[in-house]
């Protein structure tokens, strides 16, 4: 493998700038910002170098490594710390950099009145290192550090007003959830490590079809729930609304664009075990599918823009998840898919943020309506975006999510008609409750608090929107032409033959526009025709509330973890106390009561000192008696 | 005439001589119980050594003797010294170990 | 008791009345030495027993320790013992109850154990033994025989023994010594404190002990001219022992019953 030593500068820039302003404190206040942004953009320079670098080479060479450091060697065991760019990282290199640096310039302006904005870079800094740490990575140890800093990232990222004691509880949930998934990807490296004995990509790789299948399903199954952890992903979704207590550009970066969709990019990787694994590749298949619809029914009951939003991001996931358990047929699509959803999702959280500045904050969209007057650009740029995850062509979502959908159908026997029907049926439900959310914000009648002055946003945070909206527009085009990613990606994967196509590609696509078109249409007449109520009505379907509960999904976590959970530890403590404590208190109180038992012996006066040696003496004859009896 | 009745005075007066130690509190009255207990021994060797038919018992009973008369000598000493310092010859004033 | 019985029975010769005679005495004194009152009773019936002891030593053939004891023990160690009975007070007698609560039944009990666990065990061990005697071994006179013993093969601790003694005597001069913390005042000094002191009161020295000729013991104090005692002309040990007598015992009054105790 060719070996580049210019890697390391990636992570490096980020962490720098990160360490400076955790470091430099209130003295960096008002350059903070500017050095945040240059470290991202620099680091988006080296990607762009690299990607030139790769392009120059032939396809065998095009994956780079580099070694830092020799990090763990135990006996035959070695770890070290490396990293390797190859055709799939350095797409996760770009997207994150480039998006990355497009949301710092966005948050200059956004976080301008923040008195803590240079703290938001310094963290937004550690997130950028630590996802591409994770996507960098050469072993699954050295992914597990990055997997691990995005989580600290997003966690002090979701609890950034922490003064709220609700946004602070929301940054603990999504931790622990996290950490859950984290359990599970911490797992899969120990069985890699029992079974085959090494955990970097490479050496799994070789020997993978050395391996037993059992081991390998573990594996898949333990990275599906890591996964599912950091991807939002059923049955671990329930943190994902609730992290848009976060600054909007956090939503948009981390909840949107890059941290969520690492699961996506953890199981494609992982490809050489699931495609060994069928049963892991099932249930990755199905939690896909569960999640898709999942997020999408949310989507269409959530009246808060950014968890409306959310709601989609899930399922949008969703959609890749599926796509990545098809094996190798589906792992380019899902990245395809994952690359335009980066933009035009983050163009749509970067949108909202737009209307929430011109909104006082505002986020519940039942009080919009109309901003499209005030919010020119915001609304365009928003637009693109809605047509871009509708589906709707040229733009990006209909290449990429049509070729899910169509893989899907291919996918063979009843297996492919139900999932090419669910992820119809859920492109069905986007078009209806993205409209929804097109229609509630930017068209009707105004229905605004009266203090509320809408207007369009700054310059800085505009332009962003504007190259985001640009790629939510090119970004399918440019990637299917000519089958470009899916060759660009191919060496990383096995092949296979194609599969007999169950409906041509063509019908796909009719099917999937007839979808959208019925889904933008329930929501023009459910929203559009009627008036719009500035408060949530109360008498609705029994399926509406509990999708405004975000399908039970909170009471489910309670009933089904939390509340046995608890009493588990109410047993654990008292076992604790009575058993534990009083075995250690009891040896103690027994030797504290015996002492004073014995102190009254320790009068002090020698007569009776001298008595006990006479008992003594009269015991020790006693059993001279016995003995010689 | 039996030489164990010899034995038997003096594992009587080895006694007394402990009851002695452990009841009577005057300091001097005690080390006097004492000396009855080594006195006591000494009998038991004195006797032994004739019963054995050899003179072994005697040097031993000898021995101590002079240990003992060492012992007075210290111990009268130490008494004196406490009662210097106490005003009070009783063995139950020198309970300081206790406070 | 009856191996006891038959013994006493058999006592003809010499040596078995005089046990008969002096063992009783001795225990008897030994008992009665725990239950007297007063130290210096004790260290008498101690003697007595010691005495004895010297008595049974030489019945026994070990006429060497029966000189010895009564040199050294009866003559040296009890004479120390009484020395000493009359530094720390001749007179005062011992209150004989017990006051460590239990401790009395504690020893009895384990008296009468050990006491009769002992007998028990001496009349099993010695059971159909008869005595060998020292006559063959005291053929070249008993002081000869010990001497041959303790110089040639008890010599190494006979030397042990020897330093011992003196070390003994050495820490016994060292607790006796008293670490004087202060400039102990000369004649002269003396002298001139009494005159140029602040009173003449004492100039002639301290008033001697005793009233009048009619008893001059060291306890018994001086009768100032106008009746009072002078607390000043006894010993100051004997008041802090409160071995000190009231002079008015010694009064001519005293005796003449018509005048009351005034003073």
């Amino acid at each position: 493998m060719t070996t580049s030593n210019s890697l390391v500068y990636l992570i490096a820039l980020p962490l720098l700038g990160a360490t400076i302003l955790l470091l430099a404190g209130r003295r960096a206040d008002k350059w903070g910002h500017i050095l945040g942004t240059l470290m991202s953009a620099s680091s988006f320079a080296v990607g762009l170098y690299q990607l030139s670098l790769m392009l120059g080479r032939s396809t065998e060479e095009r994956p780079v490594g580099q070694k830092l450091f020799e990090w763990i060697s135990v006996g035959s065991f070695k770890v070290d710390a490396g990293l390797l760019l190859d055709q799939l990282s350095i797409c996760f290199v770009l997207l994150i950099t480039g998006v990355g640096t497009l949301i710092h310039i966005y948050s200059i302006s956004y976080m301008s009145h923040d008195k803590d904005r240079r703290r938001f870079f310094a963290y937004l800094n550690l997130f950028i290192a630590a996802m591409l740490l994770l996507v960098l990575g050469d072993s699954y140890l050295n992914l597990y550090v990055g997997w691990e800093g995005v989580g600290l990232a997003s966690y002090l990222l979701i609890g950034f007003w922490n003064q709220k004691p609700a946004y602070a509880t929301a940054s603990k949930k999504a931790f622990v959830m996290n950490r859950v998934g984290d359990m599970g990807l911490s797992l899969a490296i120990m069985i890699a490590f029992a079974t085959v004995g090494t955990v970097s990509f490479a050496g799994i790789k070789e020997q993978a079809d050395q391996t037993s299948t059992a081991a390998l399903t573990a594996m898949g199954i333990m990275l599906l729930v890591a996964a599912a952890g950091k991807s939002a992903q059923f049955p671990l979704q329930a943190w994902l609304g609730d992290a848009m207590a976060g600054p909007t550009p956090v939503s948009a970066l981390i909840h949107a664009a890059t941290m969520v969709t690492a699961g996506v990019y953890l199981i494609t990787r992982s490809n050489f075990i699931f495609d060994a694994a069928p049963t892991a590749q099932l249930l990755v298949v199905i939690v896909g599918a569960i999640t898709l619809l999942f997020g999408a029914l949310i989507g269409t009951a959530k009246d808060d823009i950014k968890k409306a939003l959310a709601a989609s991001t899930m399922s949008q996931i969703g959609y890749m998840i599926l796509c990545a358990g098809l094996g190798p047929v589906g792992y380019a699509f899902a990245i395809m898919h994952l690359l335009t959803h980066g933009f035009f999702k983050a163009g749509m959280f970067l949108g909202a943020g737009s209307v929430m500045h011109g909104m006082n904050d505002e986020v519940n969209m039942r009080k919009y309506g109309a901003l499209r007057k005030f919010m020119p650009i915001t609304f365009i740029t928003f637009g693109l975006g809605y047509l871009a995850i509708l589906g709707v062509p040229p733009f990006a979502g209909f290449y990429s999510k049509d070729m899910i959908i169509e893989t899907a159908f291919n996918a063979g026997g009843i297996k492919g008609i139900i999932l090419g029907l669910v992820t119809l049926l859920g492109a069905g439900i986007t078009a209806f409750y993205m409209t929804r959310v097109m229609i509630l914000t930017f068209t009707g009648k105004a229905r605004w608090d009266e203090e509320a002055h809408p207007h369009e946003s700054p310059l800085l945070m505009w332009i962003p929107m504007a190259i985001l909206a640009i790629g939510s527009v090119s970004s399918g085009y440019l990637l299917s032409r000519g089958d470009a990613l899916v060759n660009w990606l191919a060496p990383l994967f096995e092949h296979e033959e194609h599969h007999e196509e169950l409906l041509a590609p063509i019908v796909v696509s009719a099917m999937a526009l007839v979808m959208v078109a019925i889904g933008v249409a329930i929501a023009f007449y459910k929203y559009s025709r009627q008036e719009v109520a500035a408060v949530a009505p109360e008498s609705v379907s029994v399926l509406t509330k509990i999708a405004r509960q975000d399908l039970m999904q909170d009471r489910f976590n309670e009933a089904v973890i939390m509340r046995p959970g608890q009493q588990l530890t109410k047993v654990l403590v008292k076992t604790d106390k009575a058993v534990i404590d009083g075995a250690v208190r009891g040896v103690g109180r027994l030797a504290m009561n015996s002492g004073s038992a014995l102190r009254g012996v320790q009068s002090g006066f020698v007569r009776s000192y001298a008595a006990l040696i006479f008992v003594g003496a009269t015991l020790l004859i006693g059993a001279i008696w016995v003995v010689v009896q | 005439m039996d030489a164990a009745n010899y034995l038997y005075l003096s594992a009587l007066l080895f006694t007394i001589g402990a009851v002695g130690v452990v009841v009577r509190r005057n300091a001097i009255v005690v080390f006097m119980c004492v000396e009855l207990m080594l006195n006591a021994a000494n009998l038991a060797f004195v006797t032994f050594s004739r019963i054995n038919g050899d003179l072994n018992g005697q040097v031993v009973a000898f021995f101590t003797m002079v240990v003992a008369a060492c012992e007075v000598v210290v111990g009268l000493a130490i008494i004196v010294t406490i009662y210097r310092s106490r005003r009070s010859a009783s063995v139950d004033d020198a309970s300081l170990l206790k406070r | 008791m009856v191996d006891l019985a038959i013994s006493v029975g058999q006592t003809q010769t010499p040596e078995a009345v005089l046990f008969w005679v002096l063992a009783p005495l001795t225990v008897a004194a030994a008992l009665a030495m725990l239950l007297v009152k007063k130290a210096v009773h004790s260290a008498i019936l101690m003697a007595s027993v010691m005495i004895n002891l010297a008595i049974f030593y030489i019945a026994q053939d070990a006429l060497f320790l029966g000189i010895v004891q009564i040199v050294v023990y009866t003559g040296a160690v009890m004479m120390l013992f009484l020395f000493i009975l009359m530094l720390v007070g001749v007179d005062s007698s011992d209150s004989l109850t017990e006051t460590i609560p239990g401790l009395r039944p504690i020893a009895i009990t384990a008296a009468v154990g050990f006491g009769g666990l002992l007998v028990s065990l001496i009349g099993r061990a010695t059971l159909g033994r008869n005595a060998i005697g020292l006559e063959a071994a005291n053929s070249l006179g008993n002081v000869q025989g010990i001497a041959q013993l303790l110089f040639s093969r008890y010599v190494w601790p006979f030397e042990v023994v020897s330093a011992l003694l003196i070390t003994a005597a050495l820490g016994a001069m060292v607790l006796a010594h008293h670490q004087s913390i202060q400039v102990r005042p000369t004649q002269r000094q003396l002298s001139t404190q009494r005159f140029r002191g602040e009173s003449l009161a004492n100039a002639a020295g301290l008033p001697a002990p005793g009233v009048f000729a009619r008893h001059n013991a060291v306890d018994v104090p001086a009768l100032l001219p106008d009746g009072t005692p002078a607390a000043n002309s006894i010993n100051a040990t004997l008041q802090a022992r409160g071995d000190m007598l009231t002079s008015g015992t010694f009064e001519l009054g005293r005796v003449d019953t018509s005048k009351g105790e005034e003073k």
